[in-house]
């Protein structure tokens, strides 16, 4: 191992899986994740390989703590697609209980309602901590 | 003739996994082959996000951590799958 190349040996402790579906909804959910993931509170992960059955992304899975689903609309295709490969999430939210209307084949959103998303997110991750400490 | 996996870039949890399946083939009687990927391209062929991880003839048993002995153990006993999932 050389001392330029990353160890991943430390799980991530709260994982993402955005629906990030074919909807303003679903592109809320996978960019709220991916905020989140760019300001280290957690790990974006792929949430095609664990429906694909992956066997090693799914063992990865397993090491994490909190799996976060976030899924778009009530159809809950991130939340079934965890729970189909018996890795039922800790965290999950669902961006149309959250005021915003699905719009299908619409994918563009505005800045405030993925900060809704985001804020909602964050606040689920803090109670999250707090109970676990 | 049983081929084992170490996934991992070779720190010293990857090498605790190589230390433990080598104990373990010795208690399950077992003979194993174990080969170390290094390589992160190589290591995502298998999916793991998370290492160390442990394959057994391909197959991802475990990432994100050490299996001890006993668990290495009943994965070389087991009857290999008939189709890599």
């Amino acid at each position: 191992m050389s001392g330029s190349e990353k160890c991943a040996c430390e799980p991530s402790e709260v994982l993402f899986f955005p629906c990030s579906g074919g909807s303003n909804c679903g592109q809320i959910a996978h960019h709220a994740a991916v905020d989140l993931a760019k300001a280290g509170r957690g790990k974006l992960f792929c949430l095609a390989g664990i429906g694909g059955h992956v066997k090693g992304l799914i063992e990865s899975a397993k090491a994490a703590k909190v799996l976060v689903a976030i899924d778009g609309c009530p159809a809950l295709c991130a939340k079934k697609t965890l729970e189909h490969a018996e890795l039922p999430p800790q965290i999950h939210l669902v961006v149309t209980e959250l005021g915003i209307e699905k719009k299908s084949g619409y994918l563009d959103f505005s800045p405030e309602e993925l900060a809704i998303c985001r804020d909602r997110l964050e606040q689920l991750l803090d109670e999250r901590v707090e109970l676990t400490k | 003739m049983k081929k084992v996996q170490v996934l991992g870039p070779g720190c010293p949890k990857c090498q605790q996994v190589a230390a433990n399946v080598t104990e373990a083939a010795k208690a399950a009687g077992v003979q194993v082959e174990v080969e170390k990927v290094s390589k992160p391209m190589d290591i995502a062929k298998y999916g793991v996000m998370f290492t160390p991880g442990l394959a057994v003839e391909g197959e991802v048993v475990c990432a994100g951590r050490i299996p001890g002995v006993e668990e290495i153990k009943g994965w070389l006993e087991a009857e290999p799958a008939k189709e890599r999932k």
